[in-house]
């Protein structure tokens, strides 16, 4: 019963995302006239599902490491979603955010994985 | 028509991002969630930033969007390398039906050579 209830629910949250990415109510910061506007509408909305699924594995992973794994994947998606930006608004400062964000994540990663090492490397 | 080989190269790096967050949620094991989803950095990310270079040219985004590419393909799979070897050291489990794991034999055979 109650994995009925989770199918349903993740059924119905799927089916809110895919009228976001087909109809896309919202407005987003448009600056430039280009040709393929529509499609890059739809890529922002496509990126941001695949960010909720690693927020799903951040929420419900066994382990730490899992946590690590997804919060790693989730900083490199951000990299991509900051170069959409850079292209729908025409402003070139997107990247900027993107690379500090690439550096902070290595960083980040490299230092929770020694963490996460060296603490076995006593017993 | 640079444009449209720049929209191509983007598309590709959504489908890479979109199945290898998939796997991130499908995988049974934490060793293969690492391996489908380290692919979406240098197919995904990596292609994304390349569209972005081809559509926009030789301004400033563009160059900060290769300098971008090179950085990203240089320290993902060092920290993916770095994951997954400390997973193994801490001792998180494989998945049960998993075939072989040669890192466990090597340790064992240093064991019994001291």
């Amino acid at each position: 019963m109650k994995k009925r209830l989770r199918w349903i629910l993740g059924s119905v949250v799927l089916i809110i995302i895919l009228y976001l990415i087909l109809f896309y109510p919202f407005q987003i910061l448009i600056y430039e006239k280009l040709l393929f506007i529509p499609v890059l509408k739809r890529v922002i909305f496509i990126l941001l599902l695949s960010a909720a699924f690693c927020l799903f594995r951040i929420m419900k992973g066994p382990t730490a490491l899992d946590r690590i794994v997804a919060i790693d994947i989730l900083g490199i998606l951000i990299v991509g979603l900051c170069s959409v930006l850079t292209i729908t608004t025409g402003r070139s400062w997107y990247l900027d955010i993107g690379i500090a964000w690439a550096l902070q994540s290595f960083i980040g990663t490299i230092a929770l994985s020694k963490y996460m090492e060296g603490r076995d490397f006593d017993d | 028509m640079i444009d449209t080989i720049g929209i191509i190269f983007i598309g590709l790096g959504i489908f890479f991002d979109l199945f290898g967050c998939l796997g991130l949620i499908r995988f049974p094991d934490l060793y293969n969630r690492l391996q489908a989803s380290t692919k979406c950095v240098t197919f995904g990310t990596g292609s994304i930033l390349f569209g972005t270079f081809l559509i926009v040219g030789f301004t400033a985004a563009g160059i900060k969007a290769l300098f971008t590419i090179i950085f990203i393909v240089l320290t993902a799979p060092v920290s993916a390398h770095a994951l997954s070897k400390s997973a193994h050291m801490s001792g998180i489990p494989l998945w049960q039906e998993s075939v072989c794991d040669k890192l466990e034999d090597e340790n064992r055979y240093k064991k019994n050579d001291q």
